[in-house]
């Protein structure tokens, strides 16, 4: 373990430009985007420096921490404001800096027509920050203050255009639902340290092996709950796709690269608790599943393709989550998955906000069409984002995905092949409708109207996105060339421990399969969509209808959370009305029925004031008298 | 001679008071009537004193006294006023407040 004195610096920064550019007002508005911008290069090349670094110590001397200053200290409970930056955290930190500085140059043109750029580079700032501190803390405590940091920059970035009431309230719904997630992690918290005393990930490290396995459940379904809600994870998943309603830049960055999936760094920072307790890792392979199969299915289904590309990240999280769930071994895969996507899913993102700059901020693909021939860089950019993602050699997105498939089958038994069947299944599905997202996108004849002058986009725009699609070819390659990352990851997550396990099928072969499927996907969704698009959605059948309504997730809520929720508030409400007010409003009564009465003897009369006082001291001392006698 | 009867003529005269008080309309009178009340107290202080032994009694009446001069210079300069205002002494006109 080293200690270092310029960590802090990874935070300072962001979160002095941003409250900088916040309080400055309308003088920065001139060159406020370009200082952020040059805040969030340098903090990418500060990540950088700590990476080489790093690379340059060895063994245990690799992990580098700070202490910034003593935060808590009540009785026993002390907790210190400090950073860990190990191997795990560098990988986000690059990441976060990285994308974030690509999507903040991407931003200077996209968001060049907006009135409020200024504060939009504040908030992008703010959010690096939060971020930041949510991968460098050292305890859950400190994770917990850049958790809700990241939540309140995704808020303020959902609602930037918060004159339009509808993504004003999208806003609400992603800060709602974040907090029940967040209740999760603070209860985890609490749970931790009435067992382990200590909040710190070293101090609940070595405390998780003699904890009672009831606890280390409980403890692990918190913080899945907490990554449920961070990650857009079943059942939180609902406001995912309506925070599209955010700027594109900020869907690419926050809803796409990194702050969704906080959730997936969190069960992998806390895996000592998740190795520990095999319900608590089941539950995660459930959730895992059920939303990379969810997401995939709602995905086929959307004609706005933001909405489409977020059901896609809900998916892709959720096999990040599922191979968080399947052991040490899984680990490094999910975090694999989680970088490869944070460049082809961002990429992605950036080629849709350039369609959208070009088509008047048109979102329905039905209404696309052709757009390859008059965009051709991000067609090509968004193609390669495409051909990684589905999982096409040698881009990134097989070498991430099949890992996860593969271990996933040799979970062993029913459940691998249950877990694997299911990967399966959404790897099929993911080619699906990322298929037919690029054929309605830049295929086809055209369906735009004459209002549209579609165009390609100003090179401040199109070349992070060259750049990130560089990295959606490349990453996966780099990262698995000779088992690069597990090895990288290996003293966190420590995957040697549990090794093992027979494999189901050779990995050749689960790379044919998931091949298969996907070369199925792709050729139902040109056959389907490859010709004869209608602009106006067909009325489709049941299931399509029940897609497009993200398979009733806001229906469940609405009747399930959101009417009895309401009832019992009205039931409140009118409890409050009859009882509490009415015991208020009885007593008021009484006293004025009886001043009403009393008020007759205020007469005026002077003579008869006297005659009340003289009966009322003859009355006195007759009591007096009375009780002395 | 008992010296009980200074009591109960003390209580005597505090009675006419009191009864005066309430009854009579007429401001100057009503006001005679409560001195005639704190007199009435004066005495039963002296009455008192001298069964005591003591000049307690006394020096309180002395107090009284005082306060009754004070309360003689306030009150007939209210009914004055208020004779001014309302052309009447009556005690039963002064219920301006009450309207």
């Amino acid at each position: 373990m080293t200690t270092r004195n310029d960590l802090v610096y990874l935070i300072a920064l962001p979160l002095f430009s941003s409250a900088f550019l916040l309080l400055l007002g309308k003088v920065a508005n001139k060159w406020g985007h370009l200082f952020a911008t040059l805040v969030s290069a340098s903090t990418f090349g500060i990540g950088l420096y700590e990476f080489v670094a790093m690379r340059s110590r060895a063994g245990d001397a690799r992990a580098a921490t700070q202490k910034i200053f003593e935060w808590i200290s009540v009785g026993t409970f002390k907790v210190d404001a400090s950073l860990l930056l190990d191997q795990l955290s560098i990988c986000f930190v690059l990441l976060i800096t990285g994308v974030g500085t690509l999507i903040h140059i991407y931003s200077i043109a996209y968001m060049s027509h907006d009135k409020d750029r200024r504060r939009f580079f504040a908030y992008l700032n703010l959010f690096i920050a939060a971020m930041l501190l949510l991968v460098l803390g050292d305890s859950y405590l400190n994770l917990y203050v850049g958790w809700e940091g990241v939540g309140l920059a995704s808020y303020l970035l959902i609602g930037f255009w918060n004159e339009r009431p509808a993504y004003a309230t999208a806003a609400k719904k992603a800060f709602v639902a974040n907090r029940v997630g967040d209740i999760g992690l603070s209860l985890a918290i609490m749970i931790a340290f009435t067992q382990f005393g200590s909040v710190t990930f070293a101090g609940v490290k070595a405390g998780a092996p003699h904890a009672s396995p009831a606890a280390l459940t409980a403890i692990g379904a918190m913080i899945l709950l907490a990554a449920a809600g961070k990650s857009a994870q079943f059942p939180l998943q609902s406001w995912l796709g309506d925070a599209m309603a955010g700027p594109t830049p900020v869907s690419a960055l926050i809803h796409a690269a990194t702050m969704v999936t906080a959730g997936v760094y969190l069960i992998t920072r806390s895996n000592f608790i998740f190795d520990a307790s095999s319900t608590a890792r089941l539950l995660v392979v459930i959730v895992g599943a059920i939303t990379l199969l969810f997401g995939a299915i709602v995905g086929t289904a959307k004609d706005d393709i933001k909405k489409a590309l977020a059901a896609s990240t809900m998916s892709q999280i959720g096999y990040m989550i599922l191979a968080t769930g399947l052991g040490p071994i899984g680990y490094a895969f999910a975090i694999m998955h989680l970088l490869t996507h944070g460049f082809f899913k961002a990429s992605m993102f950036l080629g849709a906000g350039s369609v959208m700059h070009g088509m008047n901020d048109e979102v329905n693909m039905r209404r696309y069409g052709g757009l390859g021939k008059v965009m051709p860089i991000t067609a090509i950019t968004f193609g390669l984002g495409y051909l990684a993602i589905i999982g096409v050699p040698p881009f990134a997105g097989f070498y991430s995905k099949d890992k996860i498939i593969e271990t996933a089958f040799n979970a062993g038994g029913t459940r691998g092949l249950v877990l694997g069947g299911a990967a399966l299944l959404g790897a099929a599905i993911t080619a699906f409708y990322m298929t037919r997202v690029v054929v309605l996108t830049f295929s086809g004849k055209k369906r735009w109207d004459d209002q549209a002058h579609p165009h390609e986009s100003p090179s401040l725009m199109w070349i992070p996105m060259v750049l990130l699609s560089v990295g959606s070819v490349a990453s996966g390659y780099l990262l698995s060339k000779g088992s690069a990352l597990v090895h990288w990851l290996a003293p966190v997550v420590n995957p040697t421990s549990a090794e093992g396990g027979k494999e189901l099928m050779r990995p050749i072969v689960v790379s044919e399969l998931a091949l298969g499927v996907v070369i199925l996907g792709v050729f139902t969704a040109i056959v389907k969509y490859g010709k004869n698009v209608p602009v106006e959605a067909p009325h489709g059948s049941v299931l399509t209808r029940f897609a497009r309504r993200d398979l009733g997730q806001d229906d469940f809520n609405h009747r399930v959370l959101v009417l009895p929720g309401q009832a019992i508030t009205k039931g409140l409400v009118a409890m409050d009305f009859s009882f509490i007010d009415g015991v208020v409003r009885a007593v008021g009564w009484v006293l004025s029925y009886f001043s009403q009465s009393l008020k007759k003897v205020q007469n005026g009369y002077v003579r008869s004031y006297a005659l009340l006082m003289t009966a009322g001291a003859i009355a006195l001392l007759a009591t007096i008298w009375l009780v002395t006698l | 001679m008992d010296i009980s009867n200074y009591i109960y003529l003390s209580a005597i005269l505090f009675t006419i008071g009191a009864i005066g008080v309430v009854v009579r309309r007429n401001a100057i009178v009503v006001f005679m009537c409560v001195e005639l009340m704190l007199n009435a107290a004066n005495l039963a202080f002296v009455t008192f004193s001298r069964i005591n032994g003591n000049i307690d009694g006394q020096i309180a009446s002395f107090f009284t006294m005082v306060v009754a001069a004070c309360e003689v210079v306030v009150g007939l300069a209210i009914i004055v006023t208020m004779y001014r205002s309302c052309r009447s002494a009556s005690v039963d006109d002064a219920s301006l407040l009450k309207r």
